[in-house]
């Protein structure tokens, strides 16, 4: 079975799927973290990346996008290797993993989302500087587009963030914890904007820690812990005995082999 | 909209503008350099500050353009927390020199000395030194700190080494060769400064272009990689650039200090702006000034060395900056702090006068109360508290209440009957009735989304409004609406959602 699907590349990426993952296994100094992970994502649905921590959740994006390399398998972006089709993928980070004390403000950092359009040794002209902020509006965050980014609270960081991916106007967005620590308010802002990007047939693939909102927000969800547990459907995949297999401790058997592979103790 | 990311073309204007007249004053080198010291300080400060020798005029030329590349590099190696590596650089370097000297006397006795094939061993073992860091800290789990230290400590003794052994071969005439350690300007030729003049240039141009995508490989270096910029090639661009101020920088600051010239003036700058464009002007700025004092007070007392009194001048702006900077400056926090400590004193009386009075007011609270001429405004102007009604209201000290019934006095908020006991005036009671009002609206936030509330203070904002962004203060005011019936409008003070008696503990 295995064997027959990876003689045959094209079923296994579909085009018209935004993100088609095929076998594919992540190491970090050659410990496995995630493990023959086969994943077709469905176009125009807002999809949950749900699992305990370590599970590989990030690992899954960033592998996705080049970002750490891949021990094997392959990755399809619309039917094309991620490099082909940069401008159609919109990647919103952790918001945790830049220092926001960096001396930028709002909109320069928004303006970062238009650097590819812009390119080499351009400067942001007024012409990028209001598709910017048009983003930023979009996000309800234009009045605070010249604010230094330390001066915004935790919820408006995460706003400007999602900004940056949005004026890229990409068909796929991968987002990782964009609701991490974030208010109210910038929690319903951000499921709106998801809503909006839905109903104009764009795809989100969402890393997601909250699992009372995963079936109020997601159409679909994946479950990860190493390795895919399940996928599909809210509905359908978000069960009890799924959720147990997802988040029912480490699967100890997976975490030694991967041990072992790195040589020795952690 | 605004006038950022001007600064590119003001990057290169200032490139422009320093480079020509510095090369053309290189070349006009048919002058001698003068040797002859005036005898008194006046007419040694007029020779020194007129520019009057042309080896002034060289060395400063060189020395500026120096510290102009090295404060725009240095803003981005501080952003990218690499702060070290010019240290690296620069100790690494040593065996560099050594290694070029002999390999040129050994071909041709006597052609040691020459500064470009010097600096190019520089480079190469500076280089070295850096990936021996890359290296070590890729490939084994020693952390970057212990790498930077190991190889820095390695290559600088193997520098000092070969040193020893220089100054034992038989052409061995390695005196000169002590000037990449401590430095030396006042030694320095027209070719020197050509050659210094060109490779700052060259950094500051490159700055000037790949400004944009420096920064955001210094940002968010994932992000710029997703993009598909190429990350590795523009960090060595950044590193060929910090190796090239470092090696440049050998000659006249020494090994031992140029890391500061690197490093310093873009700490300063950070403490003037919160805009990149505009940091790196200001340590550029700060890295040519620091250069221009240390070569004219050197010049001014030959005995101090120019290397020297560049850092210290650095470092004087730095502690100028840290003191003075608009941007988190110690003096200004401590203003800030001080405002803000009189704000909330004065808050704390405005409240107290409020909570003793609520029981005693009879019209409602939950109409307009807040809108000019109301009811509870004109009948909270009306009640009296004396001080020692006051006193028993809070846990302060009377020193700290007469402190904050001065204050408010002065701002025409209150006043003392002459009877005894204090009054709100119209604006006082105004004032009091906001006050009330942002701290329970404080309260039912911080009740119902007390979780995230530390991130979200700005604890400098006078009003809720300001502290908390438009939509929450909806949320909120929905909430003392269904919860508070009493409050229907946002305009109207809610009731305390706790006991009153439980702040005054």
């Amino acid at each position: 079975m295995l064997q027959d699907a990876r003689t045959n590349f094209e079923t296994d990426h579909p085009d018209a799927s935004p993100l088609s993952i095929h076998d594919m296994t992540v190491a970090y100094h050659r410990k496995p973290v995630l493990w023959d992970v086969d994943y077709i994502a469905p176009a125009g649905k807002l999809v949950a990346i749900c699992g305990p921590n370590g599970s590989g959740k990030t690992t899954m994006i960033k592998a996705s996008l080049d970002l750490v390399p891949r021990a094997s398998g392959s990755v399809r972006f619309f039917g094309q290797p991620y490099a082909k089709v940069r401008s159609r993928v919109g990647y919103v980070p952790q918001r945790g993993s830049v220092d926001w004390d960096f001396p930028v403000s709002a909109l320069d950092v928004v303006a970062m989302g238009l650097y590819r359009k812009i390119g080499w040794c351009r400067p942001v002209t007024r012409k990028y500087k209001l598709l910017a902020l048009e983003a930023l509006d979009r996000v309800s965050m234009a009045d605070y587009a010249d604010r230094q980014i330390s001066q915004l609270s935790g919820g408006q960081q995460q706003r400007v963030f999602l900004a940056r991916a949005l004026v890229q106007d990409a068909d796929l967005y991968l987002m990782d914890e964009p609701f991490a620590g974030v208010d109210a308010s910038t929690e319903r802002a951000i499921v709106a904007i998801l809503h909006g990007l839905r109903s104009s047939g764009k795809t989100a693939l969402v890393v997601h820690h909250d699992l009372q909102t995963v079936g109020e927000y997601f159409d679909h969800v994946v479950l990860l812990n190493m390795r895919l547990v399940a996928t599909g459907p809210t509905e359908e995949v978000f069960t009890t005995e799924n959720l147990k297999k997802t988040f029912g401790g480490k699967l100890a058997l997976l975490d030694q082999v991967g041990q072992r592979m790195a040589g020795g103790a952690k | 909209m605004n006038v950022r990311s001007r600064s590119l073309p003001a990057i290169l204007l200032l490139a422009v503008l320093l480079v020509s007249p510095s090369t053309l004053l290189a070349q006009s080198q048919s002058e001698p350099a003068t040797s002859n010291r005036p005898a008194t300080l006046g007419a040694q400060l007029l020779r020194v500050l007129t520019l009057e020798d042309y080896n002034t005029r060289v060395v400063l030329a060189g020395t500026l353009l120096l510290g102009i590349s090295a404060g725009l590099v240095g803003s981005f190696m501080l952003l990218r927390r690499r702060s070290l590596v010019g240290d690296v650089v620069s100790h690494a370097a040593l065996p560099g020199v050594a290694v070029a000297f002999i390999s040129m006397e050994v071909a041709a006795p006597g052609s040691g000395k020459s500064l470009p094939a010097l600096l190019v061993g520089a480079a190469i073992s500076g280089l070295l030194g850096v990936f021996a860091t890359l290296a070590i800290r890729s490939m084994t789990r020693i952390k970057e700190d212990t790498a930077l230290a190991l190889v820095l400590s390695t290559f600088f003794g193997a520098g000092i080494a070969l040193f020893s052994m220089i100054q034992s071969m038989a052409t061995g005439n390695a005196a000169g060769l002590q000037q990449f350690i401590y430095g030396s300007t006042a030694s320095m030729i027209a070719a020197d400064v050509k050659l210094i003049a060109w490779a700052s240039a060259g950094a500051i141009v490159l700055c000037a272009f790949l400004f944009k995508e420096f920064g955001l490989l210094c940002f968010d270096e994932d992000y710029a990689r997703a993009q598909g910029w190429p990350v590795v090639f523009l960090d060595l661009v950044l590193m060929g650039m910090v190796v090239g101020v470092t090696v440049i920088g050998l000659r006249s600051v020494g090994l031992l200090l140029v890391v500061a010239m690197l490093i310093t003036p873009a700490a300063a700058a950070r403490f003037w702006t919160d805009h990149l464009g505009r940091m790196a002007l200001v340590s550029a700025a700060i890295g040519g000034g620091s250069a221009c004092l240390g070569v004219l007070v050197s010049d001014l007392f030959p005995h101090m060395a120019a290397g020297a009194v560049i850092v210290l001048a650095g470092s004087a702006f730095f502690l100028l900056s840290l003191l003075f900077g608009t941007r988190r400056g110690l003096l200004q926090r401590l203003f800030i702090q001080w405002r803000l400590e009189r704000r909330v004193a004065l808050h704390d009386l405005l409240r107290s006068f409020f909570e003793f009075a609520e029981p005693r007011l009879s019209s409602d609270l939950g109409e307009d109360a807040m809108t000019p001429g109301s009811a509870p405004r004109g009948e909270l102007a009306q009640i009296t508290i004396t001080f020692v009604e006051l006193l028993a209201i809070r846990s302060w000290s009377p020193a700290q209440l007469r402190h904050a019934l001065n204050q408010a006095e002065r701002e025409h908020l209150l006043f003392p009957l002459p009877t005894g006991g204090y009054r709100l005036t119209d604006t006082g009671a105004a004032a009091a009735l906001r006050v009330a009002r942002n701290h329970r609206l404080w309260e039912l936030y911080l009740i119902h989304y007390a979780d995230i509330a530390p991130s979200h203070v700005d604890r400098d904002a006078d009003e809720i409004e300001h502290v908390l962004e438009p939509e929450l203060i909806d949320e909120l005011e929905a909430l003392m609406r269904t919860e508070r019936p009493v409050a229907e409008r946002p305009t109207a003070v809610p009731r305390s959602p706790h006991p009153i008696e439980e702040t005054r503990v």
